[in-house]
């Protein structure tokens, strides 16, 4: 059992025996228990706004299922099979909700973001966990100093002006060398958003190496290994669980983020596996459409379905992630 | 001293337009809205509703006139659930929003142009092509064409960069240009007519339209109606007179006629000084005051 562990719980569950005629014993136990009840309330506060969220985000949707005049413009079929839009034409994907005929297939939309935030992580995660390992494993204490605060840093600009990066500068030079068609397209907002989920990804993966007990590295230099091979070898796999944990931090992040792939992917709903054209994400569209819609018409309701949508991928992609890195700390044994 | 409550905030509105349905929250106002007039909608129109709201106030002992953007759906939507005067608008109301005014507000809405804005289409600046027709426009943006040299430009493909759904310059261009079929799926579509400049700037192949700016780096390029029609550059002069195939009119929209002061807010945009006000904010003026009422254009 972890429990028996984890033994720190097991002395606070049973404080110690005081003399009862202690002066100002009662009155310490009431202000604990006053203490327990306000932070009780709190962590209450908190779960509940998260589920009023997600309920109100839901029962705007709802008319996706229910409401019979949503139907006529949209249904879930409609939504997720291909349709032939107009008499004899062949089936196809289209996300076109202003329209005569509104046409809502989330395909594209749902292949863009998976796309977009796979070249993220393509792309940030590397960097990161490579990064945490320099600064964990090899770099002076001095130098440490410097780097984690500065990629810490990172995290704190400004979406608008990373987009606007992307947008400027990234989108220039990519067209530059790779001669894109599309000036934005998928690459270019997958690095700017991996630049938000560096920090992260880094951040969370250098506290779980620098965890990982020192009687490991002792044990392996005693061995004869050399400081990369323990690095390598040793130290990353103990911290697995660790840096797994951050990388689907960094997934939720990059899947959820609106403003750099609002303005950097082109915005373009198009169904196709190749990184160069323009995408649509599920945020972006979101972010983009709500200021037009009619409020509690199809195309409204349909937005706030994605936004359930979104809600749910993230949900069970974190609660997987959860799930996995308990089995990996237990396979690990007891680090980070 | 006056209240000048004129925030921009493009995300208040948007808040404002996701929790409208609360009706009741007329009462819990500062005492100062009570009497002000609001103004909420177009974002192509928030820039001449403030110089109007300005200088009326000037002009009327700083009463209020409260200006906020979000879009012409958004100033729609507060016209429909009350929570706005005069709702802003660079499309013509849909028949579904019209339907929804009479419902909600027991009045119908009255439609009052103010402006009139052209739509020009960009092209970078080394793109040779003399000028383009509304047929070869409408084919591009639908991807029938998709080479540069078959509208008589040079061998490249065409690059399409266009607004989000969410813009009354989207809505005019699709129905205008494109007689209301879908853009393409290739089309980039961008937030806002800088953007679209910025994008084409950088785009030997690309393709842009928007409200009508100049900015280095793009030419607007003179449209014909059809073949054997004269090419139009959009200017202050060929917007007004209407020969400019491509100029919508901006709206004010009121549930039921206008009285007190949103009616006097109204009859000074459409004043003398309220029209030049817009001249020198960008738009184009809704006729020539030849005599007669302003009232032309298309």
């Amino acid at each position: 059992m972890p429990a028996t562990r984890e033994s720190g719980i097991g002395i606070a569950a049973r404080p110690a025996p005081r003399p009862r005629s202690s002066p100002g014993y009662a009155r310490r136990r009431a202000v604990d228990a006053v203490a327990r009840w306000i932070i009780a309330a709190i962590a209450t506060a908190a779960i509940a706004a998260v589920a009023l969220i997600f309920l109100f985000v839901a029962k705007e949707a709802l008319p996706v299922f229910t409401s019979p005049e949503v139907h006529e413009e949209v249904t879930i079929e409609r939504m997720v099979l291909p349709q032939a839009w107009k008499e004899g034409a062949t089936p196809s994907f289209s996300w076109q909700p202003v329209s005569k005929v509104p046409k809502y297939s989330l395909a594209p939309l749902v292949v863009g973001t998976f796309k977009v935030t796979l070249i993220a992580l393509i792309f940030a995660v590397p960097i990161a966990v490579l990064a945490a390992l320099f600064s964990a494993e090899f770099a002076p204490p001095r130098v440490r100093e410097t780097l984690k605060p500065a990629i810490e840093l990172l995290a704190g600009i400004p979406s608008v002006v990373l987009g606007f990066f992307a947008l400027m500068v990234l989108a220039t030079f990519f067209q530059d060398t790779f001669g894109f068609t599309f000036r934005l397209n998928a690459i270019v907002a997958g690095v700017g958003l991996a630049l938000t989920i560096v920090p992260v990804v880094f951040t969370v993966s250098e506290d779980a190496l620098t965890t990982v007990p020192k009687a490991y590295r002792e044990a392996a230099l005693a061995l004869g290994a050399s400081r990369a091979r323990t690095a390598w070898s040793v130290v990353l796999p103990a911290a697995t669980p660790g840096i797994f944990a951050a990388i689907v931090l960094g997934f939720g992040r990059a899947m959820g983020e609106t403003m750099i792939v609002l303005m950097a992917s082109g915005n373009a709903a198009i169904l196709s596996a190749d990184p160069a054209v323009s995408v649509r994400t599920i945020p972006a569209t979101i972010a983009a459409e709500m200021g037009e819609v009619v409020v509690g018409g199809a195309h409204w309701s349909v937005l706030f379905f994605l936004g359930s949508l979104l809600f749910l991928v993230t949900l069970v992609f974190n609660g997987l992630g959860g799930w996995y890195v308990g089995r990996l700390r237990r396979k690990v044994g007891g680090t980070s | 001293m006056t209240l000048r409550l004129i925030p921009a905030l493009t995300l208040s509105a948007l808040l404002v337009a996701c929790s409208s349905k609360s009706k009741d929250d007329e009462g819990g106002a500062t005492p100062a809205r009570a009497a002000a007039v609001t103004i909420k909608g177009s974002d192509t129109m928030i820039l001449l509703a403030q110089r109007l709201a300005e200088r009326f106030m000037e002009a009327n002992d700083g009463h209020p006139v409260q200006v906020t953007g979000g879009g012409s759906g958004t100033g729609i939507a507060a016209l429909i659930n009350g929570t706005t005067d005069i709702a802003n608008a660079s499309r013509a109301m849909k028949p579904a929003e019209e339907s929804q005014v009479q419902q909600r507000r027991g009045k119908p809405a009255v439609e009052h142009a103010v402006a009139l804005d052209g739509i020009a289409v960009y092209v970078h600046e080394s793109n040779p092509l003399p000028s383009i027709t509304l047929a070869q426009l409408k084919a591009i943006y639908e991807g029938e064409v998709r080479n540069w040299k078959d509208v008589g430009g040079p061998d490249a493909r065409i690059v399409l960069y266009g607004r989000e759904n969410n813009s009354g310059t989207y809505a005019y261009f699709k129905e205008h240009v494109l007689d209301d079929e879908d853009f393409t799926a290739d089309t980039q579509t961008l937030p806002g007519t800088a953007a679209v400049v910025n994008a084409v700037a950088k785009d030997v192949r690309a393709i842009g339209y928007g409200g009508i700016a100049f900015g280095k780096g793009i030419r607007a390029i003179p449209v014909k109606t059809d073949d054997a029609a004269k090419a139009v550059a959009p200017t202050l002069e060929t917007v007004t007179d209407g020969s400019y195939p491509i100029s919508r009119k901006l709206f004010m929209y009121t549930a039921g006629e206008p009285t007190g002061n949103v009616k006097a807010f109204l009859d000074f945009a459409l004043s003398e000084e309220g029209q030049s006000l817009a001249v020198a904010a960008g738009y184009y003026p809704l006729a020539r005051k030849a005599g007669g009422p302003a009232n032309v254009a298309q």
